[in-house]
């Protein structure tokens, strides 16, 4: 760094990300991040979006280990 | 400084978080579960019943009626509890990442990592310690197949009023610590969402369905998984702090540039 660069504004000069600019990023990475999170902690356990027991078999460990009720 | 460098960040550090937590359930916790599933097959414990001679860790009840899916303990224990790890992993790194933007800049005087961190810090107490400490996860063996939608249910209640109480503590602290300093709004904060807690989890139903499983597998087995979720929180966490606080001096240190550029 240049010794020419004048120390940026003392105290608070951290920006903000507007609500406007973040909320699509919020809304549909959240809805797809709870999606995920449904699956792995929850699919053919106490609900089930598909049938059969495929996807709690293949996330069975994961499942107990991560704190979820599994069964 | 965009949500899009926020999730990617979010997601990088959430997978290196999927692949640390997968690292320690499968060295310190699988040892568990096969000791788990070894009493199962074995009948010494109540709960449901299993087929004999079936590798995989099916229920009884489910095999019989959806012609049930076999995949073998060596799978689950490998590639099936990375998929879970990883996929929990990203996920919560990609929601926290788009959280601390959101609040980069509006809690208190932190700096971007600051609060990022705090973000991350008050997530792994809300979403895993608390969960834990109500509803602590059970074994392969324990649990009846019946109470599964309620044990479900209950659990994610249970997760959903700590979340909200948690955000609305944080919200609190935020209203008042101009009025009555840092230090004192944190402590009125964490002292209102342990209240509702406490009451919430007072109120709500026990679940007491451990029947005659060993308590020393149990507690090993509880313990194990508490590792599992402080590593993933803890990769997440730092992590995050870690990019956050790198993206935010990029940032200074290019718009340093351009005020420099501008005054020649």
């Amino acid at each position: 760094m240049s010794q020419h660069v004048v120390a940026p504004t003392p105290e608070v000069a951290v920006p903000t990300i507007p609500v406007r600019e973040l909320a699509p990023w919020a809304l549909f990475f959240g809805l797809i991040g709870l999606i995920v999170i449904f699956f792995v902690s929850a699919d053919q356990g106490a609900v089930s979006v598909f049938s059969g027991t495929a996807v709690h078999e293949w996330v069975h460990d994961g499942r107990h280990l991560l704190g979820y009720p599994c069964h | 400084m965009s949500p899009r460098s926020f999730l990617v960040r979010g997601l990088l550090v959430g997978l290196l978080a999927g692949i640390a937590a997968f690292l320690v359930a499968h060295q310190v916790g699988e040892p568990n579960v096969e000791r788990a599933i070894a009493l199962e097959s074995t009948g010494s414990a109540d709960g449901h019943t299993h087929a004999e001679d079936t590798p995989a860790h099916t229920h009884g009840s489910e095999s019989e009626s959806g012609g049930g899916t076999e995949i073998s303990r060596g799978t689950q224990r490998t590639w099936g509890l990375l998929t879970g790890t990883l996929a929990i992993g990203v996920a919560s790194g990609g929601i926290l990442a788009l959280l601390a933007a959101g609040l980069v800049g509006r809690l208190g005087r932190l700096s971007p990592a600051g609060s990022t961190a705090v973000v991350a810090a008050v997530g792994f107490v809300a979403y895993a310690v608390v969960p834990f400490l109500k509803y602590p996860p059970n074994p392969p063996a324990v649990g009846s197949g019946e109470t599964i939608g309620q044990r479900t249910a209950y659990y994610f209640v249970f997760v959903l009023v700590s979340i909200v109480s948690a955000a609305l503590a944080v919200a609190l602290a935020q209203r008042t610590w101009r009025a009555l300093g840092p230090v004192q709004a944190v402590v009125l904060g964490v002292t209102a969402y342990v209240a509702v807690v406490a009451a919430t989890a007072a109120l709500m139903p026990t679940v007491d369905e451990v029947g005659d499983f060993p308590a020393s597998l149990l507690w090993s087995f509880r313990t194990s998984s508490l590792l599992t979720l402080t590593t993933l929180w803890a990769v997440l966490c730092g992590g995050l702090a870690l990019a956050v606080g790198r993206l935010h001096e990029q940032t200074r240190a290019v718009a340093a540039r351009r005020e420099l550029a501008r005054s020649l």
